[in-house]
């Protein structure tokens, strides 16, 4: 009986491993959304962040510059993004598209000394603890950024809520024209939503290559932006909702890999389709209520502004 | 004093900036491209050579670009129909492989017999497979109210895995050893070549035949005027009698449909079977295509031009320089950058402050 209790432990611990990366980079997206701007750079940033995170971790072996680095260039190419939208008025849409096919094509070039080389050791909390029946793999023996990905959005929830920041932020997601009226600096705002949002696709980005698959592989995020996307919209743009969001996900592909493992006579392609197709019908249901998306949408999502001078 | 910089917003487009922000962006794009090489460690006019003149020095060379420029023209052209109306179709990719499946399973059912007939049906239903996948995102859209964005690129993924199981599982090839490809398409499933020792086809017929199809329902046709007032004011539309759901569906089995046909076209056409990379993901190239082209037919033909460059570029600066072919992408993505940048000026008047005092007083 215990071994059984332990064995759902670990598997836990895996769901939960593997929905930190989508929880990182849809809390962040979901602060850019809720000010009104639509970054569909997010797979791009993540896999700059990757690559940022494996290079300064192999370069400097230190798990602090290795992280910070990779928030780091996960800000500074999403002030591409800021700079082209909110600057020179750019449309949402194709910038964010633009942004994650550079992404992919930067962190392809910057990786290609770093293909094949395994990652180093990264340093975990409460090691010997994880040795206790069931909760000791689930809470112990993981890396800064697991226990980081699973407060944050707590934090994230009560910025918002709480907050005056939070409720600038909101207001300038939901009215740019009045924001500005009350003497907010929409763009300031905006600048430094996006930013925020690519520190923490950036951080994503470091831990699939620094804790999840720690070594570099190109493409590695497969797609993991997309699904914070969706998964932004899933929670109606409340980061608690993200939580869920991102352990149903954690669970669905933990799931499929251990069906693989366990060779069910279903094709390995339908069980890692299974993510995506979850991704569309969890869209679907949410979406059909009408009226609930557009209560919780943003009211200036995604639209230009323009400040008359 | 504020800033010396006044942005003001234009009321017209003007149409010599329309032509002229591609022109600029592309210039741009070239600066870039030498800085990035300089940094790189190459010698920067040289490698922009390498990427960008050596590659259509000759004429096989051309005859590439022309090739790599066919697949790209013909989704762009679809994509222009839903970028056009505010549809955001992004799993053009996914609706080429779905193309590619759905036509190349039945080239395989032909595999050995030789007829006119049999690529006519191909092209057929490369065109109706794109069309039923780009109707799923379509559908969810309008009857779900669901995100096209996420919806046709979740799809991507599915479609790319679909062809992994079909060239792995069922349709691999008996007599393949085990390799993830199914068998070569029959002779007569192939598209014609124009000339010997050349890998151009008879595809690029098609794509010219949607430019110019595209031009005649853009301009000539009610739907065409319907879709830009959409595009433009959705309100108006709706008040001029416009029916949005059918429009929606509509642009996406035309987009699908076309992405469908370079899947067929790809498939018939340099590779002759069906394997795990059918595309360097032209889907996702063609909608810079799209932009770059100002979603206009003649536009897209020149810009089709300009991107397959990047693949070409892209390769020659594997072969010269032992740069990561990833550099294609990020010329893509820089070009768009700057595209999407130098509308700016389409849109703003900038003024400098300064000169206009001089002037008032």
């Amino acid at each position: 009986m215990n071994i059984d209790l332990n064995f759902i432990g670990i598997i836990i611990a895996a769901v939960m491993a593997s929905s930190v990366p989508l929880i990182l980079a849809a809390t962040g997206e979901l602060i850019v959304e809720r000010s009104g701007v639509l970054n569909l750079g997010v797979e791009g940033m993540i896999i700059i962040g990757a690559i940022s995170g494996f290079a300064f971790m192999m370069s400097t072996e230190s798990i602090v510059i290795a992280i910070f680095g990779a928030m780091f260039a996960g800000i500074i190419i999403s002030l591409i993004f800021g700079f082209l939208t909110q600057t020179l008025l750019t449309l949402h849409v194709p910038t964010g598209l633009a942004l994650t096919i550079f992404g992919i094509g930067v962190s392809a070039m910057l990786g290609k000394n770093f293909v094949g080389l395994p990652g180093k050791e990264i340093p975990v909390f409460f090691e010997n603890l994880d040795k206790i029946t069931f909760i000791g793999p689930i809470l112990f023996g993981h890396s800064i950024i697991f226990y980081f990905a699973f407060v944050f959005p707590f934090f994230v929830y009560y910025f918002l809520k709480k907050t005056k920041m939070g409720l600038i932020v909101r207001a300038v997601g939901d009215s740019h024209h009045v924001a500005t009226d009350q003497g907010i600096n929409v763009i300031l705002v905006r600048y430094l939503c996006i930013m925020f949002g690519g520190a923490m696709s950036g951080l994503a980005g470091a831990y699939l290559s620094l804790v999840y698959t720690p070594q570099w592989i190109e493409n590695m995020s497969s797609g993991r932006g997309w699904i914070a996307l969706a998964l932004v919209v899933f929670a109606t743009w409340n980061p608690l909702k993200v939580l869920v969001g991102a352990l149903l996900f954690g669970s669905i592909s933990i799931l499929q890999l251990h069906m693989q493992a366990a060779g069910v006579r279903i094709p390995v392609q339908f069980l890692s389709a299974l993510p995506y197709l979850l991704t569309i019908l969890v869209l679907v249901v949410i979406s059909r209520d009408d009226r609930k998306i557009k209560l919780n949408t943003p009211n200036s999502l995604g639209k230009t502004f323009y400040k008359e001078n | 004093m504020g800033s010396l910089i006044k942005i003001e917003k234009r009321n017209d487009i003007s149409n010599s900036i329309l032509l002229f922000s591609p022109v600029l962006a592309i210039i741009l794009t070239l600066l870039s491209g030498a800085i990035i090489f300089y940094f790189l460690g190459f010698q920067p006019l040289e490698a922009l050579k390498i990427f960008f003149i050596i590659p259509i020095a000759d004429l096989y060379g051309f005859s590439e670009l022309l090739l790599k420029a066919t697949p790209l023209c013909i989704i762009a052209i679809g994509l222009s129909f839903c970028f056009k109306t505010n549809n955001w179709n992004i799993g053009a990719e996914g609706q080429l492989i779905f193309g590619g499946i759905v036509s190349g399973g039945v080239a395989l059912l032909f595999y050995n017999q030789e007829g006119f007939f049999i690529l006519p049906i191909i092209i057929l239903t490369g065109a109706l497979g794109g069309a039923i996948f780009a109707l799923i995102p379509a559908i969810l859209k309008t009857y779900f109210n669901t995100n096209e964005i996420l919806t046709s690129l979740m799809l991507v993924y599915v479609a790319k895995l679909l062809l992994d199981y079909l060239v792995v599982g069922p349709w691999t090839n008996p007599e393949g050893f085990n390799f993830p490809e199914t068998r070569m398409f029959s002779d007569s499933a192939r598209m014609p070549l124009l000339f010997e020792g050349l890998r151009i086809h008879a595809g690029i017929f098609i794509a010219l035949m949607l430019v110019a199809l595209s031009w005649f329902i853009f301009f000539k046709t009610f739907l065409g005027f319907q879709m830009k007032v959409s595009g433009l004011s959705l309100k108006t539309a709706r008040y001029a009698g416009y029916k949005g759901k059918k429009t929606i569906l509509l642009v996406f089995i035309i987009s699908g449909a076309c992405a469908g046909l370079a899947g067929v076209g790809e498939i018939t056409g340099p590779i002759g079977q069906l394997y795990r990379e059918i595309s360097p993901e032209y889907g996702f190239t063609a909608i810079i295509v799209t932009f770059l082209g100002r979603l206009n037919p003649i536009g897209i033909i020149f810009a089709s031009l300009i991107v397959a460059l990047t693949y070409l570029g892209a390769e020659s600066a594997q072969i010269f320089l032992q740069v990561p072919k990833s550099i294609g992408q990020i010329f893509q993505g820089l070009i768009l950058f700057f595209l999407l940048a130098s509308d700016f000026l389409l849109y703003f008047k900038v003024k400098f402050l300064i000169t206009q005092k001089k002037n008032e007083y």
